[in-house]
């Protein structure tokens, strides 16, 4: 496999490989909470946060203890349960000691326990051998990516609001079917980078 | 073999592990200490932080009612708090209105104890009792509205205002796995101070109403909270305008068995709606209310009746007979108590016939 430098994966983790738009990862927050642009920025925020790190923890976890222990394939249970400790200890570390972030971005985070987005992350970067510092960029960029679809989401949904969408439509089934549109378009950044 | 042990040992660990963190860090970053409660200026309270207003007040016996349970699905556990609950949360947004927030109104379930604070609720939540009942009776009223009777614990009394409501807590059964509280209006009169009464109709799929028409059996215990509710009787000498629908019906019967008890002279009429004949239920006992109160008329008004029915009585929903039989609105006053379909269509016509929309008290659901 080519060396691929992390700045790479960085943007391909937005562009061509996002979250959302090639592997629709994460897709219940991102209906839910994209009626908005801030609160949807607050979540995007909280996301990549919670992906950094999580992916961090994960990659010391897996290379670390799971491995040396031919123990590879509980890495689906034992990451479930890592990101959800840290979702929670981060909560209350947030909340006791960095209230305003808290406000703007804690109440979120029980939210992304159960985001699938920051497992697939996790699970990626075991797939396609990443070493640490190319985890931590695509982690990053998987972040960004999200962040920035769900943003768009949201400045599109505040404008569909307006429009007589039929009625059987209007909410998560008009919204899918701009996710659809979305994606469509970001194959077009596909030509930049390519990570498989 | 060697794998299983090895991976179960393994996973058991982390999760030890995790756990241990996680412990930690509740007894220690998630602790507030002992933080003081000021309720209306008067009241002091000593508790501990780090929980939930709601849950907390419960702790304490003073009941905010709450029909999710403090998930902050259901807006009703709003409080004012004056002093030191923090910013308002998004969560609560799509709860409050501009009145709500002018107020400093909060969802208590999602304000959380982290210093003094102050607030205020009605001075009446401070009669919510719990209470461990046991079902004595139940009746079939139509096929789908049951009438059901508890007994309060030996000793227990209740004391509300004819038109309040209660919770009942659905608990855990086969098909439900979160316990939800419920609000019914109490269909008894209050000088009735040990037992309750409630009209509880079936809802398909409904948590609380499944349980209570398919699982719930004499004798069977029951966990209720209340009483709740700024809909009861007004005492004043305004001729009264009553209108129910299906299980509505429940909080008009405690304020006529109240009238009736207390021998109360004013001039009373109820309109009753339902689709069909067989929808109406206690016909004989307002024909009897007729009877034997000060000026009581009753009348039932049918939307779907067919000539087989033989039915003579009035046709058409509720706000088409207060629309034939209510001349004016000159000191009168109105107790609805239905979906909010027939409410808004009642409150229409009466607010057209001229009383004005502060005397007309009802209950939405």
């Amino acid at each position: 496999m080519i060396e691929l430098n992390p700045m790479i994966i960085f943007v391909a983790a937005i562009f061509t490989n996002n979250m959302i738009f090639s592997n629709f990862l994460g897709m219940c927050s991102y209906i839910a909470v994209s009626k908005e642009i801030s609160t949807s920025l607050g979540l995007g925020e909280a996301v990549t946060f919670v992906l950094a790190c999580t992916s961090v923890i994960n990659y010391l976890i897996y290379y670390y203890i799971l491995v040396p222990l031919n123990l590879e394939f509980l890495r689906f249970i034992i990451f479930i349960v890592s990101i959800a400790a840290f979702v929670q200890l981060l909560e209350m570390i947030l909340e006791r000691y960095l209230p305003n972030l808290y406000y703007a971005l804690g109440i979120f985070l029980p939210l992304i326990t159960v985001n699938c987005a920051i497992l697939g992350v996790s699970l990626f970067m075991i797939i396609r051998n990443y070493t640490f510092l190319q985890s931590f960029a695509f982690s990053i960029g998987a972040g960004v990516g999200w962040t920035l679809a769900i943003v768009a989401l949201a400045g599109i949904r505040q404008r569909i609001k307006l429009d007589s969408v039929p009625a059987g439509l209007r909410g998560p089934g008009i919204a899918l079917i701009t996710t659809g549109l979305m994606a469509l378009a970001f194959m077009g950044f596909s030509g930049i980078v390519q990570i498989q | 073999m060697n794998s299983i042990l090895v991976s179960t040992v393994i996973f058991t660990m982390m999760s030890a592990i995790f756990a241990l963190l996680l412990t930690i860090a509740d007894r220690t970053v998630n602790n507030y200490g002992e933080v003081k409660i000021t309720i209306n200026d008067e009241k002091e309270l000593n508790v501990k932080g780090g929980s939930s207003l709601l849950s907390t007040l419960i702790e304490e016996k003073i009941f905010i009612p709450s029909a999710c349970g403090g998930k902050g699905t259901c807006g009703y556990c709003k409080v004012e708090v004056q002093d030191g609950g923090g910013p308002i949360l998004a969560t609560e947004l799509p709860f409050m209105s501009e009145e709500d927030l002018a107020n400093h109104k909060r969802l208590s379930c999602q304000c959380k104890l982290k210093q003094d604070i102050k607030i205020h609720i009605p001075e009446e939540l401070f009669n919510v009792r719990e209470y461990d009942a046991v079902v004595e009776n139940i009746t079939d009223l139509t096929e789908t509205i049951k009438l059901l009777r508890f007994r309060l614990p030996e000793g227990a009394e209740i004391s509300f205002k004819p038109g309040q409501y209660v919770q009942l807590k659905a608990p855990l059964y086969e098909g439900n796995d979160e316990e939800v509280y419920r609000a019914y209006s109490i269909a008894s009169s209050p000088s009735n101070k040990k037992f309750l009464e409630l009209v509880i109709g079936y809802v398909p799929q409904g948590i609380a109403t499944t349980y209570v028409h398919r699982h719930l059996e004499i004798g069977d215990p029951v966990y209720i909270n209340g009483p709740f509710g700024d809909f009861y009787y007004q005492d004043n000498d305004r001729e009264m305008v009553m209108a129910a629908t299906g299980t509505g019906v429940a909080p008009i019967l405690s304020l006529l068995n109240y009238m009736k008890e207390n021998d109360i002279k004013r001039k009373a009429r109820f309109y009753f709606g339902a689709k069909k004949p067989e929808d109406l239920f206690m016909l004989d006992y307002f024909k009897e209310l007729e009877e034997t109160m000060y000026d009581f008329k009753f009348i039932p008004s049918l939307s779907r009746v067919t000539e087989e029915d033989n039915w003579t009585g009035e046709v058409g929903r509720v706000d088409k007979a207060i629309n034939k039989f209510l001349e004016d609105g000159d000191n009168k006053e109105a107790y609805l108590c239905g979906n909010a379909p027939m409410i808004d269509s009642v409150v229409q016509v009466l607010t057209s016939k001229g009383i004005p929309e502060e005397l007309i008290y009802y209950d939405k659901f």
